[in-house]
């Protein structure tokens, strides 16, 4: 389960050249699993200011993915995502060392940049809270990041898919759009999941299968409106 | 295109996104563990500011930016990234702020000073544009009568000199004295720019005159006052003590409180 299947390994691209602060990767296949949070959360519970950058640093990615995938639109995304680590960052230096300690860092995030999107999509007009249309042309920078290894080809074609998935995704209704997110798209355990929705496992469980069922149902009817594009 | 639930997971699992280069510089900026910095013009010259979402931590002669960076770390502990240029609300608030309006609200991070410099420094904002106060003024209004070398220190220690007006504190003795940003020459720039009559100042001090009253208020001031620049050249007096002033029949005044000038001095 830890190991992403499609090559798409967000720890292990370099974003050095773009951002001189992120020299520091959070190692490869998974964004900061439990265990590799383990020192973080140590070095935070011990000297808040002085850690807190690893935080920002091996969580980012995952944070703004979210954020994304809530909202569709990357500079709200990040707005959302800027927000959700400084308020991290507000409500640990209230906690002492030992609520520190016991805190579950992935999903503690989770939820607090899924409370953001939330209050980000209530603000939104009403018309544009409810599902897109699904030939709506989307801005840029939804894109994925890509594995350019497998050539220019390659990397349009799945750049094209991954729009059309996150396209997908934005068309479910958030309850279940965040359910499929978290699991999906950021990887939490169904444990962590509950603990990020404050929800019984079973029912995130089922959050997340519905969620997948609408994805799929709303990936078929646009294949068929391709086909049939395609056709007239 | 298949959608058996694989696809569709793996499809899912390449969404992750990288967060924009901008992200963590302005996380680590709002919370105050770095600082952002720009240049602006000032009466004496390019100066650079530095801040976080804390407020503004330092301004200072510009230099280059690499010197900068290393000072700010060396003196603060944070790293300092430039941007382009001050934000509007900002630079808006300074710009008020040196005209004299005191009424705008510009946050300090005045972290890792001393509850006494910080005594001082705002004691100093109190000092109105185109007004001086001595050392040992602030020094007995801050309840360190004898603190007055500390207070010099103090000052010449301000982070954030223009905003907080160390530039109008001044020698008892009516001479200008020193300057953190860049030497007393720009400290007399910039109070001629605020205003002060500063060759009348010298005049006063250099021919012992310490305060000044009114005939009309029986009323004595410190000398760059508001309320001792309005008096007329016919109801006014020139005092060379406290003890001058008072064995004539005159009270202090509240606004500028010449008391704590003659304490200390």
């Amino acid at each position: 389960m830890l190991e992403r299947r499609d090559g798409c390994r967000p720890g292990t691209v370099d974003r050095t050249r773009e951002n001189p602060v992120a020299t520091v990767s959070p190692g490869p296949g998974f964004w900061g699993s439990m265990d590799t949070d383990a020192p973080l959360i140590a070095a935070l519970a011990d000297d808040l200011d002085a850690s807190f950058e690893g935080l920002v640093l091996a969580h980012q990615d995952r944070v703004y993915s979210i954020a994304l995938r809530m909202l569709g639109d990357p500079r709200d995304a990040e707005e959302a995502a800027q927000d959700a680590l400084v308020r991290a960052y507000h409500a640990l230096a209230g906690y002492d060392a030992t609520r520190i300690r016991e805190l579950r860092l992935r999903p503690w995030l989770a939820t607090i940049v899924l409370n953001l999107c939330r209050s980000r999509l209530a603000r939104r007009p009403a018309a544009a809270r409810t599902t897109l249309s699904l030939d709506l042309a989307l801005p840029g920078g939804l894109e994925p990041r890509l594995d350019e290894r497998r050539g220019p080809a390659a990397v349009t074609d799945t750049r094209a898919a991954a729009t059309e998935w996150a396209d997908l995704l934005l068309t479910l209704p958030p309850a279940y759009r965040s359910a499929v997110v978290l699991r999906h798209v950021d990887g939490l355990s169904y444990p962590e999941l509950a603990i990020a929705l404050d929800r019984p496992e079973g029912t995130v469980k089922a959050q997340v299968h519905r969620g997948l069922a609408l994805l799929r149902t709303a990936f078929e009817a646009a294949q068929r409106h391709e086909r049939e594009e395609m056709t007239a | 295109m298949t959608t058996d639930d694989r696809t569709m997971e793996s499809a899912l699992a390449g969404l992750g996104a990288a967060a924009p280069a901008s992200l963590a510089p302005n996380v680590l900026a709002d919370v105050g563990l770095a600082d952002r910095y720009a240049r602006f013009d000032s009466p004496i010259g390019p100066l650079v500011v530095a801040w976080n979402g804390l407020g503004v931590s330092a301004v200072e002669a510009a230099d280059d930016d690499a010197t900068f960076e290393a000072n700010h770390l060396a003196r603060t502990g944070r790293p300092a990234h430039p941007v382009e240029r001050v934000p509007d609300r900002l630079a808006a608030a300074i710009a008020r702020r040196l005209e004299g309006d005191r009424r705008v609200r510009i946050d300090l991070d005045l972290r890792g000073h001393t509850d006494f410099e910080r005594d001082v420094w705002r004691k100093a904002l109190e000092i109105p544009r185109g007004e001086v106060r001595p050392y040992g003024w602030i020094a007995a209004e801050i309840g360190r009568p004898k603190a007055v070398r500390a207070v010099g220190t103090a000052l010449g220690h301000n982070p954030v000199p223009l905003i907080v007006p160390c530039h109008r504190v001044v020698r008892s003795d009516g001479t200008i004295g020193q300057y953190s940003l860049g030497g007393p020459e720009n400290k007399r720039t910039i109070l001629e720019a605020e205003g002060l009559d500063l060759p009348e100042m010298e005049r006063l001090a250099a021919s012992g005159v310490r305060f000044i009253g009114s005939d009309t208020t029986k009323i004595f001031c410190l000398p760059t006052c508001r309320h001792a620049r309005r008096v007329t050249d016919r109801h006014r007096l020139e005092f060379h003590s406290m003890a001058d002033g008072r064995a004539r029949g005159y009270r202090a005044c509240l606004v500028c409180r010449p008391a704590s000038a003659a304490v200390a001095a």
